[in-house]
């Protein structure tokens, strides 16, 4: 009789028991809640299934804070990417000291972990209006900044800002990709004729280019949920998607709990968006550089 | 000419990183009027609310780590050990966090478990640090478990259960003396990674109303304008102190390893 039972449990699947406490945790504090904000962005004030909220977001100032957020973030990916790209290749090709690398790297991975407020007060301290470089430029130079249009509470200032680290983390994550050309590659295209441009444009290109978009789609969705920064720079003002949900979380400013749920799930679909294409991608680039 | 672009690009980017990182350090020193002092740092140090939030973070900080540690190991262990197949479902979960945005989770829990739900943790003052607890546990866990997952990958994970199996060991001591010393490198720096995150978040603690470091820094950077820097610089030094530390372990245990 014991005998039986025994076989029997060892025969029943209970593996998966060990992954219960994950599975809990994963359910209520990740699945769950997001869920219910998917949820009530298809609910109206009575419970029933609606599409209103989503026709709902259609208003000037809603739309004007998507657009603005969107075009936030291609920019910074873009610029971030182009001069994270830059640096990498600097040091992976450029010649440099084999002494810059290592320090770059370290560099690289604080500075990306440096977001939020203190990031917002040490570049109004730089180039706020009496910051170092402003003041700086004005007494040495005569350049007045801000006669010339430039305000670091608005959008350029926030650009200029979020490239702190949007630069570093596309240094931290290219330059794997990088080291994944491979000499003989470029041996090869040289032998076969090709300048170094023609090597960069028909070989190199080619294989960093499912890399590169992919990196490009995390930058853009991390400038894209970024929250600490944006607020502590702009404060409540600035209209970008996550300050204006933030505002609504706290207090409702849109007047309908129903349109703060579909704001809030417009954003999820955006960043999943951004997030799919760049696992998808890296998975298509891990293919050249094994 | 591609040692001068290269140099070109390297410097330029040097300057821009410096730059706001000096601008923060002269700014935190002008509190006086003529004279660079520490003015503004004893301003930031006498104020007990600073020590209260900063404590209450790192409290937090630590209970994100234990539970991080808790929930990570022993998963990506099973995970190895007998449930390969569910490898690729439980990478993805630890993947949402960078998917959907932490102000979205926090907006969720806000309604999920407030007041008038089944489980109204928002409810107490220790519900709702839990619940942030457990916030920025979702927040560590992309870092957290792939830290450790691949410090699983360096070791013979079959083997050595079953070694300790024969010498009569149960699944705890397993996992707490046999497979945790081992991925302990990983186990640290994600837990220092972790640290950094929480020290300066925001957005979760802000909307959950509790007084975290996160919140005290902007609330003073609205009102005040000496101390802001001081506070960045702060912020700063903590985040290199756990990239430090967490480049440390590395090495230390690379230097272990080849000694052995």
């Amino acid at each position: 009789m014991a005998r039986t039972r025994q076989g029997l449990i060892q025969r029943l699947p209970l593996n998966w028991l060990g992954l219960v406490p994950f599975a809990v945790f994963a359910l209520l504090f990740l699945i769950l809640p997001t869920l219910k904000i998917v949820i009530g962005a298809f609910q109206g004030p009575e419970g029933g299934f609606t599409f209103q909220n989503m026709l709902d977001l259609n208003t000037a100032s809603i739309r004007s804070a998507y657009w603005t957020s969107i075009k936030l973030s291609v920019i910074t990916a873009l610029l971030g990417g182009t001069v994270g790209f830059a640096m990498a290749a600097a040091v992976v090709f450029g010649g440099l000291p084999k002494a810059v690398r290592g320090p770059l790297l370290t560099f690289s991975g604080v500075a990306s972990n440096f977001a939020g407020v203190p990031l917002a007060f040490a570049f109004i301290a730089t180039l706020g209006p009496v910051g170092l470089v402003t003041i700086w430029l004005k007494t040495n130079f005569g350049i007045n900044l801000r006669a010339m249009g430039w305000n670091l509470l608005s959008f350029w200032g926030l650009v200029v800002t979020y490239l702190f680290f949007q630069i570093p983390l596309m240094i931290l994550i290219i330059t794997p990709a990088l080291d994944g050309l491979k000499k003989e590659w470029r041996e090869a295209a040289a032998v076969l004729g090709a300048t170094g441009a023609q090597y960069w444009r028909m070989v190199a290109l080619p294989i960093l280019f499912p890399s590169l978009l992919g990196t490009f789609a995390l930058l853009f969705a991390n400038a894209f949920g970024a929250v600490a920064t944006a607020f502590a720079l702009t404060g409540p003002q600035l209209n970008i998607v996550p300050i204006k949900l933030f505002a609504q979380i706290r207090g409702d400013v849109l007047g309908n709990p129903n349109l703060g749920y579909a704001l809030a799930f417009g954003m999820i679909l955006i960043t999943a968006a951004a997030n799919t294409l760049y696992i998808w991608l890296r998975v298509r680039a891990e293919r050249w550089l094994k | 000419m591609t040692r001068f672009l290269a140099w070109l690009a390297l410097i330029f980017g040097c300057v821009f990183f410096i730059l706001p990182l000096v601008g923060m350090g002269e700014f935190s020193l002008k509190m006086r009027r003529g004279v660079y002092s520490f003015d503004a740092y004893r301003k930031v140090f006498e104020d007990p609310t600073f020590w209260a939030t900063f404590g209450y973070s790192l409290v937090l900080a630590a209970a994100t780590i234990v539970v991080g540690v808790l929930l990570v190991v022993p998963t990506a262990y099973w995970v190895r050990l007998r449930l390969p197949k569910a490898r690729p479902y439980v990478e993805f979960v630890t993947l949402l966090p960078l998917v959907i945005p932490a102000i979205v989770v926090v907006f969720g829990y806000i309604r999920l478990f407030n007041t008038s739900s089944i489980l109204p943790l928002t409810g107490t003052a220790f519900g709702t640090d839990f619940l942030l607890t457990m916030g920025y546990t979702t927040l560590a866990l992309p870092y957290m478990y792939r830290s450790v997952d691949t410090g699983l990958r360096t070791i013979d994970v079959a083997t050595l259960t079953e070694a300790a199996q024969s010498l009569g060991a149960g699944w705890l001591t397993i996992l707490a003396r046999i497979i945790l010393p081992n991925v302990m490198v990983a186990v640290l720096s994600g837990a220092f990674l972790t640290l950094a995150i929480v020290m300066g978040e925001f957005t979760m603690a802000a909307l959950l109303n509790r007084p975290a470091f996160g919140p005290y820094m902007q609330l003073l950077g609205a009102n005040r304008a000496y101390e802001p820097p001081a506070l960045a610089v702060i912020a700063f030094a903590i985040t290199w102190g756990c990239m430090g530390l967490m480049q440390l372990v590395t090495r230390l245990a690379k230097h272990e390893r080849a000694k052995a």
